[in-house]
């Protein structure tokens, strides 16, 4: 037991109530969103009972299938390149003795996190501007090249955490065993790290299927992605269908960061 | 046991002139300061000194983990020093024993004959063969995450066998064991290096677990080898002050060397008697010196001979198997001697009561500083 006499937080007055309050603001306008997703009425405010009937819409739209392919097709490339490359950024900043100057490479690598967005999105706008005159090319390649940009640090954090937890005498082991540091490589340092990379992949999944600012920046035309798609019908006449998208967006996440949070906890 | 007195065995690890350096300018530190020492064939060679004297250093060295600053090490007469670790027919079982978290029992035990390319069926037959050596046989397809710490230990040893190393280094493997297991596991060492006949070196600042296991100890302090022999050695002929100290309880005595024959010397002490005192190989005592007396090496009398140090009781510790005299000299210094207890034996003493205290033959050894 705590003794009474240490501080305790949860003992100030107030603190339920603010507590409260916290978790009332960030779930209760969600709550209502996935609710009002079921509305059998047209409108996202007066209820008029249960229906399926906005997530049939959505599924026969044929412009939210197109933006929802687009968004995964761009999310899978750029999660993947993203985290290949945070995996060796890892690696070269944790497997080898502290020089000086790591610390400004640690700052580098995570940049975007840093960075306001919009200023990515506009240096970005710019940079590709020029590109696509030097070029003329004007396919997703940009939008796929963005995204896995800002998505390295999320995919490098939790690798670069895995190996600083990593029992360095484990590989020392394995090269006492005849294992060369290639060898060593494939059959200790790897499998152990396999936790740390999926759960950077799925970081760096979640976070390029959400982005916005970014996206809206570097797009051409016609290269809409389902947030973007989303926000452009916000302007126009808004009906539960846009809930029901919303919600089925919400369900993937919610996935994926379970996932997330149990290859976490795997690793202690 | 047919190993002894088999002469001159050949020499497996020699290390000359190492010395290791780390960091450099003024934060340079002197790990090892040009050690020479000599490991034989077939020896179970233990590497004995308090934290940061340098042991560890030198098993690194061995296994390839780092490389000296300056000197030689050389396996079997090959100089090895600048080779990487997994060029080295050498195998290590770890502090913290390092097992492989994603493989099974098994799967740690083939690891190094797999690195080696060993084709697949030799691999079982000698993950089987290491197992029974181990008495592990029941557990081959467990998880190491599933097995207890002394079968960990054990998984350990036999991975680190398996390959068939020409030296076994052993850095402190039964320190996180509880004090049962690790009075079994230091058999069980003595049993598997019997058995395989590997060079075994063996690092640990415990000296007890030294006094039982090894053929031979060398004592380290500061990055030096104060002194290399035999338990028996070590513990009775102490040549240096910190050997002394380092191994077992110590009485110190000053005294004036009178005459030297051979290598023993007559030695007037301080307190009022003369002892024998023997000498350490290469040192020639002259005028002031220290000798060292283990406790139960002394003689506690209730009616002092001619030729004993008279003192008086100041506290008696008893502890069951043995009672130790704390005993104060009439000419100043403490001594302590420790007196098994036979049945009713040192029930007549008492704090504060007058004694004598006989040091017995051959019990006295002179320091060399």
């Amino acid at each position: 037991m705590v003794s009474s006499r240490t501080f305790s937080v949860k003992r100030q007055t107030g603190f339920g109530t603010i507590a409260l309050l916290c978790f009332v603001l960030l779930y209760v306008p969600i709550a209502t969103l996935v609710a009002y997703s079921f509305n059998a009425g047209p409108s996202i405010a007066i209820w008029e009972g249960f229906s399926w009937r906005w997530y049939i819409a959505a599924w026969n739209n044929q412009q939210i299938v197109e933006t929802s392919v687009r968004s995964f097709v761009i999310a899978s490339i750029a999660a993947v390149v993203a985290t290949t490359a945070a995996t060796m950024a890892a690696l070269a900043t944790t497997r080898t003795r502290p020089y000086r100057g790591l610390n400004f490479i640690y700052g580098f690598i995570n940049q975007p996190l840093m960075v306001p967005e919009i200023v990515t999105g506009i240096a970005l706008l710019i940079f590709f501007a020029i590109v696509k005159i030097w070029t003329g090319y004007t396919g997703l390649g940009y939008l796929i090249v963005a995204h896995t940009a800002f998505c390295i640090p999320f995919a490098y954090l939790p690798i670069r955490a895995r190996l600083e937890n990593m029992d360095l005498t484990l590989e020392r082991a394995a090269a006492d065993l005849y294992a060369t540091p290639w060898m060593t490589f494939r059959k200790v340092t790897l499998p152990l790290l396999w936790p740390g990379i999926i759960a950077g992949l799925m970081l760096a999944f979640v976070v390029s299927l959400d982005d916005v600012v970014i996206t809206e920046l570097v797009k051409s035309g016609g290269q809409d992605t389902l947030p973007t798609y989303m926000l452009g019908q916000l302007r126009r006449v808004v009906t539960p269908e846009i809930n029901a998208i919303s919600s089925v967006f919400l369900l993937i996440s919610i996935v994926i960061v379970t996932l997330f949070f149990f290859l976490n906890r795997k690793q202690t | 046991m047919g190993r002894a007195g088999s002469g001159e065995r050949r020499s497996a690890i020699e290390a000359i002139g190492v010395s290791k350096v780390f960091g450099n300018g003024d934060d340079a530190v002197r790990a090892l300061d040009n050690v020479d020492v000599t490991i034989r064939e077939n020896e179970f060679f233990t590497l004995l000194g308090p934290s940061g004297c340098g042991k560890t250093t030198l098993l690194r060295l061995i296994a390839g983990f780092d490389f000296p600053t300056e000197g030689e090490i050389r396996l079997y007469g090959e100089d090895i020093a600048p080779l990487p670790p997994f060029k080295r027919p050498v195998n290590t079982v770890f502090q913290n024993y390092a097992l492989f978290p994603h493989m099974t029992v098994a799967q740690n035990i083939g690891f190094g004959l797999e690195m080696l390319g060993k084709p697949k069926a030799e691999i079982d037959a000698r993950i089987s063969e290491m197992l029974k050596l181990v008495r592990m046989e029941e557990l081959r397809n467990r998880r190491t995450s599933q097995i207890s710490g002394g079968q960990q230990q054990r998984v350990a040893l036999a991975r680190a066998l398996a390959p068939r190393p020409k030296v076994l280094l052993l850095d402190e493997p039964l320190s996180a064991l509880d004090f049962k297991l690790r009075k079994d596991m230091q058999i069980e060492l003595k049993r598997l290096q019997h058995e395989t006949g590997i060079t075994f070196i063996f690092v640990t600042h415990d000296q007890e677990e030294a006094l039982t296991m090894s053929d031979r100890i060398a004592v380290m302090s500061k990055g030096h080898i104060l002194q290399i022999g035999s338990p028996r050695d070590i513990y009775d002929r102490p040549a240096e002050r910190f050997v002394a100290n380092f191994i077992g309880d110590t009485n110190f005595l000053e005294g004036q060397v009178k005459e030297v024959h051979g290598s023993k010397a007559r030695i007037a002490l301080n307190a009022g008697a003369e002892v024998e005192a023997g000498i350490s190989e290469g040192a020639n005592p002259q005028g002031n010196v220290t000798i060292v007396v283990r406790p139960e090496h002394a003689a506690i009398q209730a009616r002092p001979g001619a030729d004993a140090l008279k003192g008086t009781i100041e506290n008696i510790v008893y502890f069951g198997t043995d009672t130790h005299f704390h005993i104060k000299l009439a000419s100043g210094p403490h001594f302590i001697v420790r007196q098994q207890n036979r049945h009713g034996a040192g029930e007549e003493f008492k704090t504060g009561m007058p004694v004598g205290v006989e040091i017995g033959q051959n019990a006295a050894q002179v320091l060399k500083d």
